[in-house]
């Protein structure tokens, strides 16, 4: 009988241990987002407690699900540009691109038309952009792979590029979406679910589920993690390095013509100056704080995807909290900075 | 019967630098080659356009007595080759599964990873063949953490797993302990034993000829000779290798 007892007792202790171990294992394996989900918490309360009457309110929230998204959604395959020791300077200048492209097929095919009229067309558009997007990007993969530039210099010159392009094109001259309103395809994009959810947000959450299958559970993810890594290891092991480092600047590239869609759908209107700008520190500074390597071969989906909403409530809390806008930047900075600077250390630290 | 590998005349530059110079090479059905030479001699080269690494510039490669046009890396390793490198290859912050399956990660339909296959493989293969008993090594271990020996038993087992006919050991020595070392020979002792043919690469005269079959010593991007193991003493061998790096020439 005692001994039964004693067994029984033993049982659970191992039992808990065993619990423990795991625990601890999962804390271990899991401590990067376990770090930034601390971060966005202690964040969140300082926000609270600095401003509660705005953070209490469920209209913030409302405003952050619109606004978030649109770097968001570049920010998820930027991630995996960063993983693969690539970065890309100029998606704020695809986005107007693309949106571009958006313009002149929607006033080829469905300008001065009304309601559902306009439907096809625009979806024609929103098709012409996402193209372009591909290809431009790919035109970035194009330069630094078969040519040998740098990513940083290469997105640097074509950032300033394709924003010339853009104003050539449009002679700097806006375009009004607000036909679309009341539409089917304005609703898709940018509508609100229950009039509260904005459904550029299921956007990003598909996004960010697709990044994270193409990233974790497919071929071309294992590689983009190998190219990052080891470049040299993963030729001699035959991963075709060269497609794979154009195909991320690709991704990016269709991304960010989705999230210029999206922007300027949610304002019915295309500024073809400064769509885009402001973007590319939000974006980059997400990636960061999201625990994605600068020196390539580690980072993830989910990092990326919390650190998007820490960035995102920044600009909103700092203001609402009492300090002037003009600490954003100095905050983002700080950010990308304070966040690179940790990896590295960490990485010296773990050898 | 055709050798198992066979190159003809084989040419390659980079830039200025001629690195091989009219390469004539045989590996037969179950040999095992040793390739010597002194540093720049052109052995990793050779190996490398083996490999489907690099292109020659001129010449002929025929595996099986049949001619391949544009050999690439992933058309050796469906002809049997299979390599470990000198700098072994591996990715040091991912995980061993991946290491194990890099560059031919195993899918099913549309690319998507078969993870429960290529882990649990990884596993089967830690346990039986890289004798890792240790509770702190499973397949989702990062390489970063392993040893010298270690990361090349992970180099080799990677090697064996998809049925090589022929294993090219660049440099597989270096940097190993005495007690890795001579599992290593043992290893390549076993290829020839399983009916597989290997090249078998070392700056160590002692080791080439204590497995090899027969050695083919390279200088300046020639060949400057070749001798059956059976046919020359170690001391005579060491004796031609000072020659050749002194004169160029085995006589």
């Amino acid at each position: 009988m005692t001994s039964s007892v004693d067994q029984q007792t033993k049982r659970r202790t191992e039992q808990e241990q065993d619990f423990k171990h795991s625990l601890a294992r999962f804390a271990r394996k899991n401590a990067l987002q376990l770090g930034i989900i601390s971060v966005f918490l202690l964040l969140w309360l300082l926000f609270i407690v600095g401003a509660p009457r705005v953070f209490l309110a469920p209209e913030i929230y409302a405003a952050f699900m619109s606004s978030i998204p649109f770097f968001g959604i570049m920010a998820l395959p930027l991630t995996l540009v960063i993983i693969a020791r690539e970065i890309d300077l100029s998606f704020g200048s695809i986005m107007a691109v693309g949106m571009t492209a958006f313009v002149l097929v929607f006033e080829l095919l469905a300008d001065g038309q009304e309601g559902s009229a306009l439907v096809g067309g625009a979806l024609v558009a929103l098709a012409a952009a996402l193209v372009v997007g591909f290809l431009v990007g790919l035109i970035n993969g194009i330069i630094v792979v078969k040519i040998g530039i740098p990513s940083l210099i290469t997105t640097i010159g074509t950032q300033f590029f394709w924003r010339g392009v853009v104003l050539v094109i449009t002679s700097g001259q806006g375009f009004s979406l607000i036909n679309t309103r009341g539409t089917a395809f304005r609703e898709v994009l940018v509508g609100r679910i229950g009039g509260y959810l904005p459904i550029q947000m299921v956007w990003m959450v598909l996004i960010g589920i697709a990044m994270w299958i193409l990233l974790n559970r497919h071929r071309f993810g294992a590689h983009v993690y190998l190219v990052g890594d080891n470049e040299n290891s993963a030729r001699l092991m035959g991963v075709n390095v060269d497609r794979t480092r154009m195909l991320v600047f690709g991704l990016i590239g269709v991304a960010a013509a989705f999230a210029g869609v999206l922007a300027s759908m949610e304002v019915n209107y295309f500024w073809p100056a400064t769509l885009g700008e402001g973007h590319l520190m939000r974006t980059l500074a997400a990636v960061f704080l999201g625990g994605t390597s600068v020196f390539g071969g580690t980072g993830t989906i989910v990092g990326t995807f919390l650190a998007c909403f820490i960035v995102g409530t920044i600009e909103a809390g700092t203001v609402s909290i009492g300090l002037t806008g003009y600490f954003t930047q100095l905050i983002f900075g700080l950010i990308i900075v304070v966040s690179v600077a940790m990896h590295t250390l960490l990485r010296k630290r773990l050898g | 019967m055709n050798y198992r590998l066979e190159l003809r005349k084989i040419s390659k530059s980079f830039g200025e630098v001629q690195s091989l110079r009219d390469i004539d090479f045989q590996v037969g059905q179950n040999e095992v080659v040793g390739l010597l030479g002194d540093n720049g001699a052109g052995k990793s080269t050779l190996i490398k356009i083996v490999t489907g690494y690099h292109q020659p510039d001129r010449g002929e490669i025929l595996f099986n007595g049949k001619r391949v046009e544009h050999l690439t890396v992933t058309k050796a390793r469906q002809l049997g080759v299979e390599t470990v490198y000198q700098e072994r290859a591996l990715a040091d912050q991912q995980t061993l599964w991946r290491n194990i399956f890099m560059g031919r990660e195993l899918s099913h339909r549309f690319g998507f990873l078969d993870l429960k296959t290529m882990k649990s493989e990884t596993n089967r293969l830690m346990l039986e063949s890289m004798g890792f008993t240790s509770a702190a090594v499973n397949p989702e271990s990062i390489i970063k953490t392993f040893s010298g020996g270690e990361k090349q038993g992970v180099a080799i087992v990677r090697a064996l797993h998809f049925r090589a006919d022929l294993i090219i050991l660049d440099e597989p020595t270096m940097g190993l302990s005495l007690q890795e070392t001579r599992k290593l020979l043992e290893f390549v002792r076993d290829i020839k034993g399983a009916g597989k043919s290997a090249i078998f690469i070392d700056h160590n005269v002692f080791h080439v000829h204590s497995v090899a079959d027969r050695v083919v010593v390279l200088d300046r991007g020639t060949v400057a000779g070749e001798f059956q193991t059976k046919d020359i003493t170690l001391d005579d061998l060491m004796e031609k290798m000072y020659r050749v790096a002194q004169t160029g020439s085995l006589e």
